[in-house]
């Protein structure tokens, strides 16, 4: 082991009596790529945080474990030591100053300087730049990454690409870097962007430097790294050669099975040939969750699941369509084209929506249960009205009525219908999210993240509720989720998005690998550039 | 054993919630209150003449707090800009003088005036509001200064000619105007007024408070209150349910600007004067000081905040202020002692603005 530049030893990590990450064993050999893979929350953000001793560490109770760098232990407390034992990252998200040259990048904070009369008096804080050997050493950086562009150019207005290589060219130019963290580089890139920034990965590889890539696309691990780890549920799966294995393998390690939710099924399940939503060419700008260009059918009666990593914009489909982000594109819905960007229009037409984002656009946390489930029918839906003179008023028996309904027939846990939505536990905030959606009577309904945040007994009522509906009332059900085994067990067939795109469509029953290549993008190998990403970034 | 227990608990939480409903600077300015009345009762101030003052200035000053609910509750914040609503009352006043009226029928008239002048303005203030969203209160202040400066020009180009309120030389209107000319004059406060022992209870003008207040809980009951609330409390949430957000803000502020022009005329009758020019300009101020200490944050409001609210800080400041005269006899300090009160009263309200619901 004597080669070891990094060792994690046994580090394991819980924020508030919840494990994050158990007995994590990962090391990084001098002028190794290691490749580090996981679904998002396996636990790779946790194990970079506690490398480069960040406050979330640090102010949480810190870890179990050792960090050995060249075999000594050691223990950042903030990233600033991290920085000076030698330790980079190159963020997914440039953090580069727009009006600054290339070179008052790289050396930002770091700058070369010499002393002057003022500086004499006042302190070194006041010397002056020394800006020739400031710009050699970023020559030296640039060449280092055979990047031909002129270190005085303003960042501002440089492509995507080069941004990337700023930002790497200022990691290898502290002196002494040994380790260098690169999180999900290509990510927004372009392919021939990428394909140079791997390239250039080798070549400091080479150089003797340890290198960390995290990324979820499958091919560009097997092209570039040496070793590759992944990480599922806060656990360590393997550590493999790459020359041992395959992306199908890496694929399957990767999504696992998990905690097996049993897949309920019924016959009484009616599900017609009619299309009931019709999405083509659909485009959300959601922050975070881009949609670029969706094509869709969903039949009368389904239930489709819609699965992928984040940020990859599976969570954009139905907050476009609902109108609470903008959208363009064709929906038919029902056999009648829909206006995006009206939330009212899309509820009055029929179909519900379940927030993923509970806490913030679900629920009126300090207001009652019962105003919070007959809201939206009564703005949008005029039920639970009286008329008062010029005015409508609400119709408080009604409401109480219908609340205490939901509250027995979706086994609301609560004191009273008064108590108010952001004193209950999570399930039973979803819980009444649904019941708000189930008001307005709708005859499709979007969930998303129906069980984000919510204990494993919880979930299984929640998705046993979704089931009962779409079996008794017929309703149709596209659930969003991150979690493939939720989706698995109830879902008829669940499609996949990668990169604001159908990647494709899988039975419940397909295999692991199979999930997990569709998820990474890696199927059918892509080779088009797509300069609308890089538009959105620039 | 269990039960008692049980018991036990429930009481201590009851108090425990108590608290939390009144709010801690509802409990500390109630506490200095009581204080100021004990040492006022030591100093031998007539106590039946602070509770008939406190009545009376709570009245007045009501329906100018009840302005804050509407802008509060649809997320625009506490009203800065009542100056607006204000000017619009005393415009609406001013003309029904003009136009030779008094008594009840000059009254009516002011309010008849104001409301479609404070509407349109408020309107268009609402507008603003929504242009400068993040920035509301800000904004809302120096809307609200600018309006009194312009005004200023206006009370003195005013081609009116009516001799009870120019003034004696030149032209314009003078800046205090005396309602007895007009019988205006404590009109609402004489309806319907009655004593209990030495205290004076002015029936008419707490039955308008009052039912202003009626209205303002009836309309934040209405299909269209609700809404209004709902996105000044989670726009996010209002949207996704298909609310009109900003319309419902415009509609809010419109509210907010016709109760404060409404406010002033109720004022200035129970104050006997109209007072133009800088009068305008810091009234926002212990309006806004009232509703946040009665337990109002800048994101929730109810009319039971306006009432507590108003009662405190109007009866601290009546009874502060005999209070540090008797203290401090003989020098001038009693005016800076109300300035000391009233201003700290308003900068600790001010500090608890952004306080959420505990």
């Amino acid at each position: 082991m004597s080669d070891s530049l990094l060792q994690f030893r046994n580090i394991s990590k819980s924020y508030y009596g919840n494990s994050v990450l158990a007995n994590i064993n990962f090391d990084v050999r001098k002028g190794e790529i290691h490749a580090l893979i996981g679904e998002n929350g396996a636990g790779k953000s946790t194990l970079m945080n506690i490398l480069f001793g960040m406050p979330v560490i640090t102010g949480t109770g810190g870890y179990e474990g050792d960090v050995l760098i060249d075999g000594e232990k050691i223990s950042f407390k903030s990233p600033h030591e991290a920085m000076y034992a030698g330790i980079g990252m190159v963020h997914q998200e440039f953090m580069l100053i727009p009006g600054y040259s290339i070179t008052e990048n790289i050396k930002i904070n770091r700058e070369i300087t010499t002393p002057n009369p003022v500086s004499r008096i006042f302190g070194k804080r006041l010397e002056t730049l020394d800006m020739a050997s400031m710009n050699a050493d970023a020559r030296k950086a640039l060449d280092k990454l055979d990047m031909n562009i002129e270190e005085f150019t303003q960042v501002a207005g440089l492509p995507v690409g080069h941004m990337q290589f700023v930002e790497i060219a200022r990691e290898i130019d502290k002196t002494g870097i040994k380790i260098l963290v690169f999180d999900e580089p290509t990510a927004v890139l372009t392919e021939s962007e990428a394909q140079n920034l791997l390239a250039a990965v080798k070549r400091l590889a080479a150089k003797g430097i340890g290198i960390i890539f995290i990324s979820h696309r499958l091919d560009e691990i097997i092209s570039v790294a040496d070793r590759v780890t992944i990480l599922r549920d806060g656990e360590l799966v393997a550590t493999k050669d790459i020359k041992d294995t395959n992306a199908v393998e890496i694929a399957a390690l990767m999504i696992g099975r998990k905690v097996a939710i049993d897949r309920v099924q019924s016959d009484r399940r009616r599900i017609s040939d009619e299309i009931i939503l019709s999405l083509k060419d659909l485009h959300v700008g959601m922050p975070g969750e881009m949609v670029r260009g969706i094509d869709l059918d969903i039949r009368k009666g389904e239930i489709v699941g819609i699965g992928g990593l984040a940020g990859q914009g599976k969570l954009g489909i139905a907050n476009g369509i609902m109108g609470t982000y903008p959208a363009r594109g064709d929906v038919v819905f029902n056999g009648k084209p829909m206006i995006l960007g009206d939330p009212r229009a899309a509820m009055a037409s029929g179909m519900g929506f379940v927030s993923e984002d509970r806490k913030g656009v679900g629920l009126l946390l300090n207001e009652s249960i019962e105003l919070n489930i007959a809201f939206t029918a009564m703005q949008v839906g005029n039920k639970f009205l009286k008329q008062g003179g010029p005015f409508r008023f609400q119709d408080d028996d009604g409401i109480r009525k219908h609340a205490l309904k939901m509250i027995k027939d979706l086994d609301i846990r609560c004191e009273s219908p008064v108590q108010h939505a952001g004193s209950l536990s999570g399930g039973n905030q979803q819980k009444v999210c649904v019941a708000r959606a189930l008001t307005q009577d709708p005859v499709f309904l979007f969930v998303s993240e129906p069980t984000r945040g919510i204990d494993i007994g919880a979930k299984k009522l929640i998705l046993d509720l979704l089931l009962k509906l779409n079996e008794e009332e017929g309703m149709t059900i596209v659930m969003t989720s991150s979690e493939l085994a939720e989706l698995r067990s109830i879902c008829d067939r669940i499609v996949i998005v990668c990169e604001g795109k159908v990647e494709g469509v899988l039975p419940p029953d397909a295999s692991d690998a199979e999930f997990g290549l569709m998820m990474s993008g890696s199927r059918g190998g892509k080779t088009e550039d797509s300069p609308e990403r890089s538009a959105d970034h620039g | 054993m269990a039960e008692m227990n049980g018991n036990g608990n429930n009481l201590a939480r009851a108090s425990r919630n108590l608290l939390g409903d009144i709010g801690l600077p509802t409990v500390i300015i109630a506490v200095f209150w009581v204080l100021t009345l004990v040492a006022g009762h030591f100093v031998g101030i007539s106590m039946s003449t602070l509770v008939s003052d406190t009545i009376k200035r709570a009245g007045m000053n009501g329906i100018l707090v009840l302005a804050m609910v509407p802008a509060i509750q649809s997320g625009t914040g506490p009203n800065f800009a009542l100056p607006i609503g204000i000017v619009c009352g005393l415009l609406g006043l001013v003309t029904a003088i003009e136009m030779d009226l008094t008594g009840m029928t000059w009254l009516l008239t002011s309010f008849a005036l104001a409301l479609p002048l404070a509407a349109a303005v408020g309107y268009g203030y609402g507008k603003l509001m929504n242009a400068v969203k993040g920035s509301e209160m800000t904004i809302a202040t120096y809307t609200g200064f600018s309006i009194v400066a312009l005004m200023c020009l206006a009370w003195l180009m005013i081609p009116f000619r009516n001799p009870k309120m120019g003034w004696f030389i030149g032209k314009g209107l003078r800046e205090t105007i005396q309602l007895d000319a007009v019988g205006g004059a404590q009109i609402l406060n004489n309806f319907l007024l009655f004593t209990v022992g030495d205290v004076i209870v002015p029936t008419g003008l707490l039955l308008t408070f009052a039912f202003f207040a009626f209205l303002v809980w009836l309309f934040f009951r209405s299909k269209l209150g609700i809404a209004i609330s709902a996105g000044g409390i989670n726009p996010k949430f209002a949207q996704a349910a298909g609310l009109n957000i900003d319309r419902n803000r415009v509609l809010a502020n419109v509210v907010s600007t016709i109760l404060g022009a409404i406010g002033i005329i109720v004022y200035s009758q129970s104050y006997g004067y109209a007072q133009l020019y800088t009068a305008p300009l810091m009234m926002a101020f212990p309006a806004v000081a009232a509703i946040l200490i009665g337990g109002a944050t800048a994101s929730r409001a109810k009319v039971s905040h306006v009432v507590i609210g108003v009662v405190l800080f109007q009866g601290l400041l009546t009874t502060a202020l005999p209070v540090a005269n008797e203290i401090f006899v003989g020098t001038d300090l009693s005016e800076i002692m109300r300035m000391i009160i009233q201003n700290g009263i308003i900068l600790y309200a001010l500090t608890q603005v952004k306080r959420g619901v505990q």
